[in-house]
Order: structure tokens, then sequence, then C-alpha cells
């Protein structure tokens, strides 16, 4: 039985654990104690360290349709997928920055976006980026093995929401309108071999006590039943971006930090995740209450670091290419605005300030065997 | 009048300290660098993973420039294995970068407690020592493992006192006990300890060495913690060495009860 079986008895059927983990949501919990502990065991389980990774884009066609999602196909953005050798461009970029902790990310799209594409896209950065991660369309086990074979070491894939009804709703063309297809995507890649994996719910979509309940069970599932990965845990609230989707609920700043710090106490030796969604001033209170990997210096569309890619640059119309007509725009549509827009550089002075160690070499290609 | 314990010998190379430190969690490289100069450690420990073994000198990866290796025996550790075959390539790699032909096998399928394999840490172990490795392997409290690892040509045994940085103690007394007195080769009890007096206990108990991390990294000021767990070791050897008095569930007087019968 895959997690779906768990996922589906939820209401009826919680763990101790998740029992405390949802307590610990609730307003009574007082939060500063939370944070205490949350602290403590971030310490104790991981150090005076902070984990820094990047996000390469490599493109964004798309044929799903995600209500809240800049990418999703009906959008008339401007699109472009990246060469290979521009991958490579945009990768020694990120490397030269100090980065050795990358993650490809790209939209659905099987013509743009084959296994083909992402395997050559692995093995030409590989050599030179000793961690190499995914954030693609979820497949199947047998598409996933040759990608783990080339060098990919960690695949992360998001619920977005775990609302069957709110994820209908959004979810109105493509494969990504299978629930049970994607919630089941972490357990194939772990089939596959990958050794990190990362799951999330997008904040902003349904109710956040019940997708943070949702979201824990899937971690306690995946701790238990893929023991070996590394797992790690994003909480992404919703940005502005193309299509301009409105949340439909909103999760405050104090719901946040809460919901991090439940997670640590849950789960004190999952790696937490916070990207450069959030403003610059959250993240650094953040920082010591749990989390263990951020992203720094981002840009969330394809050829952002570089400038690559210009050349192919069209629109779409209703999942139609059309080409530019004069100065429609010299750059790639973003997925999303991010928030944090500090450099790479100064993250790490930051870091530094706070009696933070920044780690951005933490695994090495020998132990891939590739 | 000094409380120096006795030199002890691994692999035939001889040392004074009694404390191997390991290098992560520190807040900077030289944080690290000052608690290793505290402490008087000769045996330090670094992750193959976090280390640049391209030889490019690379700066996101520059750990081992923090490390002075005429001061300290670097010895690498395989953590992030998950099987032998990862181990012993990472091993390889490492000695190919110039490191010393020491490693500290982990193996740990498991990310969250960090358990270390005793199947694949054997077949590993026995690879690498063929190969001319001085192996230190970190193993579950398990005396029989131990005894396998010592036939199969290990230079010390690094059972476990708790899981990697839980700070719990000598949660495996009982095993560490039995592995100490069966051992014909260093016992170096490696992870769990979080206090001075946890590592003062696991030398009391007989121990040749122990291995500290956590404890000492995550400390508000981890030079003095590296010194107070070397004062505990120190401690705690000398008095094994000593020999120390058995304990009893009953009070017995300094001054004798029955002492008039004398008088």
């Amino acid at each position: 039985m895959s997690f779906v079986g768990t996922f589906n008895q939820l209401d009826s059927r919680q763990s101790p654990l998740l029992r405390r983990f949802s307590s610990l949501l609730e307003e009574d919990q007082d939060l500063e104690l939370l944070a205490s502990q949350a602290y403590g065991l971030t310490r104790q389980y991981y150090g005076k360290t902070m984990r820094l990774f990047a996000p390469l884009y490599l493109s964004n066609e798309c044929i799903n349709n995600c209500k809240y999602c800049g990418f999703s196909r009906d959008n008339p953005i401007l699109r472009v997928t990246l060469s290979v050798d521009q991958v490579e461009t945009e990768a020694r970029y990120l490397v030269e920055e100090g980065f050795r902790n990358i993650l490809l990310v790209a939209g659905e799209h099987p013509k743009f976006v084959s296994e083909g594409y992402m395997e050559e896209c692995i093995r030409r950065i590989h050599p030179f980026v000793p961690s190499v991660s995914l954030e693609v369309g979820p497949m199947e086990t047998q598409e996933y093995i040759p990608l783990v074979k080339s060098g990919a070491e960690g695949l992360v894939v998001y619920q977005e929401t775990y609302d069957r009804e709110t994820y209908a709703d959004l979810h109105t063309a493509g494969p990504k309108k299978n629930f049970d297809w994607r919630l089941e995507c972490p357990e194939r890649a772990y089939a596959a071999g990958f050794r990190r994996i990362g799951i999330g719910a997008l904040f902003g979509l349904s109710e956040w006590k019940r997708e943070s309940l949702a979201l824990a069970a899937h971690a306690e599932y995946l701790l238990k039943h893929c023991w070996k990965s590394s797992l790690t845990i994003s909480f992404p609230r919703l940005r502005p971006a193309a299509g301009e989707f409105e949340p439909k609920v909103v999760m405050s700043d104090h719901d946040l930090t809460r919901l991090i710090c439940a997670f640590r106490v849950t789960f004190p030796q999952v790696g937490l995740v916070l990207s450069t969604r959030e403003p610059a001033r959250l993240r650094d209170g953040l920082i010591p209450l749990g989390i263990t990997l951020m992203s720094a210096g981002s840009h969330t569309e394809p050829g952002g670091y570089t400038g690559v890619g210009k050349e192919k640059l069209h629109r779409t119309e209703k999942g139609k290419m059309v080409p530019l007509i004069g100065s429609e725009g010299e750059y790639a549509t973003e997925q999303f605005a991010i928030s944090d827009q500090r450099s790479a550089g100064t993250i790490v002075k930051k870091l530094k300030e706070m009696g933070m160690d920044p780690v951005w070499k933490d695994w090495d290609a020998a132990l891939d065997g590739v | 009048m000094s409380l120096k314990s006795s030199a002890w010998t691994v692999a035939g190379r001889t040392f004074q300290s009694r404390l191997f430190v390991g290098t992560g969690k520190f807040s900077s490289p030289e944080a690290m660098k000052a608690a290793l100069a505290s402490c008087g450690t000769e045996l330090v420990t670094v992750a193959l993973r976090r280390a640049d073994l391209s030889g490019q000198d690379d700066p996101s990866a520059d750990i081992l420039n923090y490390i002075d290796p005429d001061k300290y025996l670097i010895i690498p550790n395989t953590s992030g294995a998950m099987n032998a075959e990862e181990a012993i390539r990472l091993a390889r790699l490492g000695a190919a970068a110039g490191l010393p032909k020491w490693v500290k096998l982990e193996i740990h399928p498991d990310p969250r407690y960090l358990l270390p394999d005793p199947i694949e840490t054997l077949k590993a172990a026995e690879i690498l020592v063929k190969e001319g490795f001085t192996v230190l392997p970190y193993i579950n409290a398990d005396p029989v493992l131990a005894k396998r690892l010592e036939e199969v040509g290990v230079a010390t045994v690094m059972p476990l006192a708790a899981p990697i940085g839980s700070n719990r103690g000598l949660e495996t007394r009982g095993q560490l006990e039995i592995i100490i007195e069966q051992s014909n080769i260093p016992v170096v009890i490696d992870a769990g300890l979080g206090t001075p007096s946890h590592a003062a206990a696991a030398m009391e108990l007989g121990a040749d060495a122990v291995l500290i991390n956590t404890a000492i990294a995550i400390a508000s000021d981890p030079s003095r913690m590296a010194l107070a767990f070397a004062m505990a070791v120190e401690a705690g050897r000398a008095a094994y060495e000593m020999g120390l008095p058995p304990a009893q569930h009953r009070a017995s007087a300094t001054s004798p009860l029955t002492g008039f019968l004398d008088t």
C-alpha cells in the first residue's frame, strides 16, 4: 500500500506523533517556548551550519494548467527551453558564485523537457557540480532510473495542496490533474534510487493547518517506508506570478514560524528548506529556528543568471507557440517573483554574522558512483 | 604532580592525547581550528564529502586548509556512504587526494539516526585492510561484530555510546564493557557523548580514547568546552589506570563502627 491509503484514512486515523504535531499548531501553545525547543534541536542535530543551494531553471514550457502557477499552459508568457550548452553556462555561473548543490527545475512538457534532455543536462553538469537535484514533472520509476544513474541525487516534488477538492479545482488540464499519481511520486523516486527526497505544500491554496497535518503525515510515512532517503520539507507560500492568482487563504508570518518550529520539534533530524520566496527579514529570523537548507540569489526563469537562451524566446497563446513581435521582452517569464533579492555573497556574510557556517559542499560525486 | 595518563598507540603510531575531535557543525572553520588547538588533540576526523577531493583547491570546500597536517593526524571519514562499495570508493579517493591512508569507516544507510550498517562495514573493512588502509570502523556497540572486525585486521573499533549528535551519554554501557573486556585492539568510544562527565565515564570504563564532535561544536565557547572534554578524558583515564574501587550497595563508614574493639 502506498501513502494514498494512509492519506485517505487521515481523518479517522492519526498516530500519536501526528496528534502531538497538530496540537503544536494551536494558538494556545506558547510560540516562544516552541521556538526555543526548535532552536535547541536544530543546534543539536545540524550544529551551527547552513547548507546552501540554488535553483537552475531549464525550461518554463508546460502542458499543465495550474491556476496559481506563472508557467501555466494558458498564460501568454515568454518561454524558452535552454540548450544543454546554455544549462552548462548557467551552472558554471552558479559554481563561480560558490554553489555546489544545484536544483534543476523545469515545467512539465515531454516534448521540450524529455528524459533524454534531463539526462544530458545532468551528465553535463555533474562533473563540476557534486550535488544535483531535480524538480520536474513526476515520472515513472523506470524513467527516473537513468536520471539517477546520470548523477541526480535528489528529487523534489510538492503536492501543492493535499486537499483533493481544491486540487481538482486548481489543476484544470494536463497530467498534473492526477492527484494520486503525484502523491505517490516520492515513493517512485525512492524506488528508483534517489537519495534525497523533498516534499512540500504550497501554502495559500487551502487551509494551512489541514495542509500541514497532511504534509506531516506524508513525512511520517516516508520516514518509515523510504528509510534510506534523506527527507527535506519545504513550506513555500504563494507569491505573485503571471495569471494574477490570488491566495485563497492567508498564512501569516506567525503561522509560518509556528509551522516550521512544529516540524522541527516533531521531526528533529529532517531537513527543512526555506527559499527566496520569503522576505529577507523573515528569513533571517527563521534561520536558527529549524531551517537547514536555503537558496540564495535565486532566479526563477530559464537563463536568469547569465541571460542565455534569448534567441529562442517565444510567446505562447493557449499552448501555441507564437514568435516574438518587435521588443516584447528580453527575458523568459519567471515562475514567481522572489522576495529576498540579496545575492549569495550577502547571505553568506549575514550567516557568518549570525555565527553560522555556510556549507556549500556537503556531497561528493564519488558517493553517486558516476 | 601531573595527571598525564600513559601514551597509547594505534597501528604503530603513538599518541599522547586520548581525545579524537570531529570537525562538523562548527560555526566557522576558525572556531574549529581554535577548539582543536585548545584541547591538545592529535587525531581529527574530517568528512570526505565536505572536502575537496578534486585537487583544484576548491574555495567552497576548503575545510582541510584549516587543519595543520603536521600537528594533527587527519583521519578522513566516509560519512554519507550507504554501503561498502561507496565507502571504499570514498576512502580510495581520499587517499588519492593525498590524505593519510587512514579511514574512519562510517556506513549508515539511515540518514536519520546515522546508525552504522554492520554487514556493509565488515565487508568494506576487509577490503580496505587488504588494500593497506588503517581502518577505524564506527560500529554499534556489538561485541561480536567488534571481534569479527578485529579478526579482519582493523586498527581500532569505534562503538557508539548513543546515536550521533544525541548527547545521551553511555546508553550502551553494558555492551561497551564487554567490547573493552574482549578487545585486543584499542576501543574508541564514539558518538552520543554529550558532556565531559560522559567522556570521563567512558574512559573510566577502560576505553582507550573517545571521539567528540557535536558537544564541542555547538557549545557557546567551543574552545573551552574542548578543553573541558580533554580534562575529563585525562581524569577518566587516570582513574582507570589507578583502578577504581567497586561500587557497593550499602554505606561503608569511614570510621569503622567496630573500631572500639581494637582500642
